[in-house]
């Protein structure tokens, strides 16, 4: 595996929903920009974290990427080959080596069915396996990661919610993909079952040598896993660098705040710490601010300048990239 | 200080089509005037029936408050009558809960709902009421609070809605203010901005708080006193720093270890507490959280531990000293 190869390249996706108004006649009134122009890459065998608050584009993003959302402009390159650009039967080849998991446990797994077929359904799909060699490999999936073999004829409602989630990896490894999109994957359980969770996912890494997109908005989780963290700020990422750049030294106003926000489990350091208290939500992403998309929020913002311009995202240094005209 | 709430052996089960369920399996616990009392624990341990208990809010059937005392100003809050206890909650008791989405009732205008207790508990007529509305949706930081007032709960943001119910909450001067899972539905920065606000008003007000909580960090920065809970019981109860420096109960620590720290140093395996939370229907028999402890021992299997004192102000119910050697 050569060091350092790009697996995905993003450019300038843009992903924006109609609003439609009109009982007969639908008429286009406007759109929801929910992802407005990202630029990105990931390396085979690294995990770029993606964070930002709730309605900042992040799952839209992961959704885009893998064309469950066909994007509204842009290019998504995988091992080179441009999806935007794939149909039919190409696109459903290349599926095979881009998976998801998903966020609630409980909504995506389907009650109807057991787990064996669960897990075995995109073996069928794809046209993979068949018959007794489908079984045997469900078996051995529910195995690695870390369920028993015979929990095949269960249902889901028979499984925790951290079970659960283990079965939803286990689907999404049944193809042997190698990038997976992680949407959430342990928001909705309880944190001693979460650290279950990440190890079993890190674990898989190292074995499969797979590329994750972690999407998350706990940022000590994404912390935790991810090689290169970007945050997203209403459909624009704002700050992309390696995990122990963006931690020590966050260049966007934005990033500064959202780290000050995130509790620290010990008394000691929470005493010393400062916060930055952002005021106000976060705007609509159907009629988001003119220029930069935060100066509405952000405390070293300078009329004429952010309010007008849009900042360019642009490299400040060694693999830092940043949205800001007040970065130097 | 004075006391301001002391709980004496709670219990609180359900009688549900599969079994009894014990939600809360007999907890004491107390509050001082203006203390901040933290309650951590996972989903299904018992910290919401625990504090609802206390507030009567629990539906019967099929829950039951089986056995215990609460004891709030020198009256017993589980043996009122129901006019009594109507009294006292919103009025000397007020609770946040954790869903503003779904707590505010969408039908009515955010004048009315926050007039409500004021007309009711303080005799105020519409017109004070809605002047003090205004007034108090102007002190939490709603901007444009005179216009926005005839607003419905869905023209609101979440943060937005958990300001107007801390407005509920705070608009009778309670002496004690329950706050249940308040920011779990939140974003860190709106999280953030609440946590802000009701420190503030604590110490503006001299409210005693009782936070409800799964994140460890939000207690860290917020509490003076931690509860820990594990299935219906307490199983650990110290003064906040001394929790997270010394703590002397295996789930404790468990919790502890399996957070990700934002300021670790470098990328270290999580440890996670293995196994699953017990089933509250067939409780074993010992200490409940055994089945998952790296430390148990036989007699943790046949007895359940009682919470013993192994400090200064601090209390843990296990038999084994986590520090190294036995008890």
């Amino acid at each position: 595996m050569p060091e350092n190869e790009i697996l995905l390249e993003v450019k300038n996706l843009k992903m924006w929903f109609p609003i439609a108004q009109g009982i007969v006649f639908q008429r286009h009134i406007g759109d929801i920009k929910a992802v407005d122009g990202l630029n990105f890459f990931i390396r085979r065998g690294e995990t770029l974290g993606l964070v930002g608050e709730s309605g900042c584009g992040k799952t839209t993003t992961g959704r885009s990427i893998l064309q469950l959302y066909r994007p509204t402009a842009g290019d998504v390159y995988f091992e080179g080959q441009n999806l935007c650009k794939l149909k039919g039967e190409p696109l459903r080849r290349m599926r095979r080596k881009m998976q998801m998991i998903f966020q609630d446990p409980y909504a995506s797994l389907n009650p109807r069915m057991t787990v064996g077929h669960i897990v075995g359904e995109p073996l069928e799909v794809h046209n993979i396996l068949k018959g007794k060699d489908l079984r045997d490999r469900v078996m051995d999936l529910l195995e690695v990661v870390g369920l028993n073999r015979y929990f095949v004829n269960r249902y889901p409602h028979e499984f925790s919610g951290g079970q659960r989630q283990r079965i939803g990896v286990a689907r999404a490894l049944a193809v042997q993909p190698d990038f997976i999109v992680c949407d959430e994957p342990v928001s909705a359980l309880d944190v001693s079952i979460q650290a279950q969770v990440v190890n079993l996912l890190e674990e898989l890494q190292d074995k499969f040598g797979l590329t994750y997109l972690f999407i998350a908005h706990d940022l000590s989780v994404v912390k935790h896993i991810s090689d290169r963290v970007a945050v997203m700020y209403l459909g624009k990422i704002v700050e992309l660098t390696t995990r122990e750049e963006l931690y020590e030294n966050p260049l966007h106003p934005y990033t500064q705040a959202l780290l000050s926000a995130v509790p620290i489990p010990d008394p000691v350091v929470e005493a010393k710490r400062r916060r930055i208290i952002l005021t106000g939500d976060v705007p609509s992403p159907a009629n988001p601010p003119k220029g930069c998309h935060f100066h509405t929020r952000c405390g070293v913002m300078v009329a004429g300048e952010c309010d007008v311009i849009e900042p360019e995202f642009r490299n400040v240094g060694k693999e830092h990239w940043v949205a800001c005209h007040r970065v130097k | 200080m004075a006391k301001l709430l002391e709980v004496k052996g709670l219990k609180t089960q359900f009688f549900t089509q599969d079994g009894v369920v014990t939600a809360v399996g007999g907890i004491s616990y107390d509050l001082n005037e203006g203390e901040t009392l933290g309650v951590v624990g996972e989903s299904g341990c018992g910290k919401s029936v625990s504090v609802l208990s206390v507030m009567r809010l629990i539906p019967v059937p099929p829950g039951r408050i089986v056995a215990g005392e609460a004891w709030f100003q020198g009256r017993d809050l589980l043996t009122m009558d129901q006019e009594e206890i109507r009294s006292v909650r919103g009025n000397k008791i007020a609770m946040i809960f954790q869903d503003p989405m779904t707590s505010l009732n969408p039908v009515l205008t955010i004048n009315r709902q926050v007039s409500e207790a004021l007309e009711l508990h303080l005799d105020m007529d519409k017109k004070q009421a809605r002047k003090r509305s205004i007034e108090l949706l102007d002190l939490l930081g709603i901007p444009e609070a005179a216009d926005r007032i005839d607003d419905y709960p869905h023209q609101f943001s979440g943060g937005m809605r958990q300001r107007v119910m801390i407005a509920m909450a705070m608009s009778c001067n309670p002496q004690l203010l329950i706050a249940d899972e308040p920011t779990t539905a939140l974003d860190v920065t709106i999280q953030a901005q609440i946590i802000d606000l009701v420190t503030r008003l604590k110490e503006e007000m001299g409210t005693a708080v009782i936070w409800i909580t799964h994140d460890m960090g939000v207690i860290a920065g917020l509490a003076e006193r931690v509860n820990v809970m594990y299935a219906g019981y307490i199983v650990e109860s110290a003064d906040v720093k001394e929790l997270y420096a010394d703590p002397r109960h295996p789930y404790t620590l468990g919790l502890l270890r399996s957070l990700p720290r934002l300021d670790a140093e470098r990328r270290e395996k999580l440890t996670p507490i293995e196994g699953l939370p017990p089933d509250l229907i067939d409780m074993p028999p010992g200490c409940p959280f055994a089945p998952r402890c790296d430390y148990a021992i036989e007699r943790c299997l046949v007895e359940n531990p009682k919470l013993e004192t192994v400090a200064r102000r601090h209390t843990a119910a296990c038999w084994v000293d986590v520090t190294g050697g036995k008890r």
